[in-house]
């Protein structure tokens, strides 16, 4: 679709090419060039802006206008029960896996499904995530959610020892948040191969994340409180099996030894 | 269902009182309190584990069993086009509202859709979700999605001044990403009221968040070479509505001076 600028700046180049007719050849090869970089632009951007398009579409029609006692609860405010730390993989979205509708759960999403422990200055992003359902949200339960053939754990299991310097930028440092995940595994499962060694870091490092949450105040005191339940759990994609497991977590009261 | 362990506190506290027997109304106040906690603490317990084993349940006889091709497929590896940046809210998720399928996008989710700007030390989490779908997953779209009603914009619009104490462990230092959106917000829509100065910071967020996806290297080396195309969008659940934008970015080949 041609535009004023457009028309505009081929008018001016025209003029230039008659004052300087030795500049054709490049000029034209210039043009054949930007042609076929519009081409690829063009229908890749076109593809993507319609699947964006198409798919508000199908949710606004098939979901969004034919629930509106639901939607319109909800534009008022969230209620969710559930707060919901998931890989962020392609694969593995709490929506299709659990059927979650919108409302139910609040989700995080970051690569390994991994909760840190409580670090004001490397971690604020999974502490805000945190902070916010528990104490604004009071949700009743957290869940995280490992899975099969995550290539953060595999990433993971591959970093030689503890002192090897780092390949990424950014990724390794960021596994190495359930590094004692991969020394557990490899002192338990030495004899397994790498794929089930991977398969069982992937639980372990799901345990792991449980227990940085009670490195939190805000949730340790709700879970002593019964208010909060812990569960971790692993969703294998290549079986069609998931696995529950909770968290035990109480201080008995003390004794007093005088 | 009792246990051993069961059988021998309800011993040990019958001792207690037939040597202690003014302690007998006590004990049973205490009694009715813990019975009533446990059958909270159960009914929600099993009510949670229903919730979440019928979800698995209706995904796995619905989706899972009904697609096996594609879920083959993806058992063995995933090449999403999409990486996206929503919200953690309960009301946003991508899946539905934007009906991604399992395989089309790596979702990273956190409070208010944050971008932070390149920093190995302080952002691990967010810089090794991008490196590894762009440089990894080779993604060819990155989608930062805010939406209406967001509780991190509110919160990031009611900070005070730029120098205003924290009043939370984290949340306030983690939406102060998005400073510089609110203060463009208070400069220039002086005269909105609350909600509609949060609603242009919901957008204004994006924009901060798209210019801090250039500040990671392996973005901008696909954006230039036109591989990656980034894209900002506001979801509003109120009006039940989707914008999109793009953001152009290119630098010029440079003039020679000399």
């Amino acid at each position: 679709m041609s535009t004023d600028s457009y028309e505009d700046a081929l008018k001016k180049l025209g003029e230039l090419l008659t004052k300087k007719s030795d500049l054709g050849n490049v000029a034209a090869a210039k043009i054949k060039q930007l042609t076929s970089e519009l081409e690829e632009l063009d229908s890749s951007k076109i593809d993507s802006v319609e699947r964006i398009k198409s798919g508000f579409n199908h949710f606004k029609t098939h979901n969004y206008e034919k629930n509106p006692s639901l939607y319109s609860a909800l534009a008022k405010s969230q209620s969710p029960k559930f707060l919901v730390f998931a890989c962020a993989d392609s694969r593995v979205c709490p929506s299709h896996i659990l059927n979650f509708q919108l409302g139910e759960a609040f989700i995080v999403r970051n690569i390994a499904n991994m909760v840190p422990p409580y670090d004001k200055t490397k971690h604020c992003n999974i502490g805000a995530a945190l902070e916010y359902p528990v104490t604004v949200l009071n949700v009743e339960s957290i869940l995280v959610i490992g899975h099969s053939c995550c290539g953060g754990i595999k990433g993971l299991m591959a970093i030689e020892d503890d002192a090897a310097p780092f390949k990424s930028e950014f990724i390794e440092d960021w596994i190495q948040i359930c590094a004692s995940a991969k020394n557990k595994t490899r002192q338990d499962c030495k004899d397994l191969s790498f794929d089930d060694q991977c398969t069982n870091c992937e639980k372990e490092a799901v345990n792991v994340s449980l227990g940085n949450l009670l490195s939190y105040p805000f949730v340790r005191e709700r879970v002593v409180k019964n208010k909060l339940a812990i569960r971790g759990a692993h969703y294998d994609f290549v079986k069609g099996t998931f696995d529950l497991w909770e968290l035990d977590f109480k201080t008995t009261p003390a004794f007093a030894l005088s | 269902m009792a246990t051993d362990a069961y059988e021998a506190a309800i011993k040990g506290l019958k001792d207690l009182l037939s040597k202690k027997a003014d302690l007998g109304n006590v004990a049973a106040e205490k009694i009715k309190e813990l019975t009533q906690e446990l059958k909270e603490l159960d009914s929600s317990n099993s009510d949670a584990v229903e919730r979440i084993k019928s979800g698995f349940t209706h995904f796995k006889t619905q989706k899972y069993l009904k697609d096996s091709a594609r879920f083959n497929d993806l058992a063995k590896g995933q090449s999403p086009k999409f990486l996206v940046f929503a919200c953690s809210d309960s009301r946003v998720c991508p899946s539905h509202i934007l009906n991604f399928q399992p395989g089309e996008a790596f979702v990273v989710r956190n409070i208010a859709n944050m971008v932070p700007p390149f920093d190995q030390k302080r952002h691990s989490g967010v810089g090794a979700a991008v490196e590894y779908a762009v440089v990894h997953l080779k993604v060819e779209n990155i989608l930062v999605i805010g939406h209406s009603r967001c509780g991190g914009i509110k919160g990031l619009m009611s900070i005070e001044d730029d120098a205003a104490p924290t009043k939370s462990d984290f949340i306030e230092n983690w939406v102060k990403i998005g400073a510089s959106a609110r203060n463009k917000i208070k400069e220039e829509h002086q005269g909105l009221d609350d909600e509609a100065k949060c609603t242009e910071c919901e957008k204004e967020a994006v924009n901060v968040s798209l210019g801090n996806l250039l500040s990671y290297p392996f973005v901008r080396a696909e954006v230039v070479k036109n591989t990656l195309a980034i894209r900002g969008a506001h979801y509003n659940f109120v009006k039940g509505t989707f914008d999109l934008w793009e953001l152009d970015f290119k630098t010029t080949p440079a003039y020679a001076f000399s």
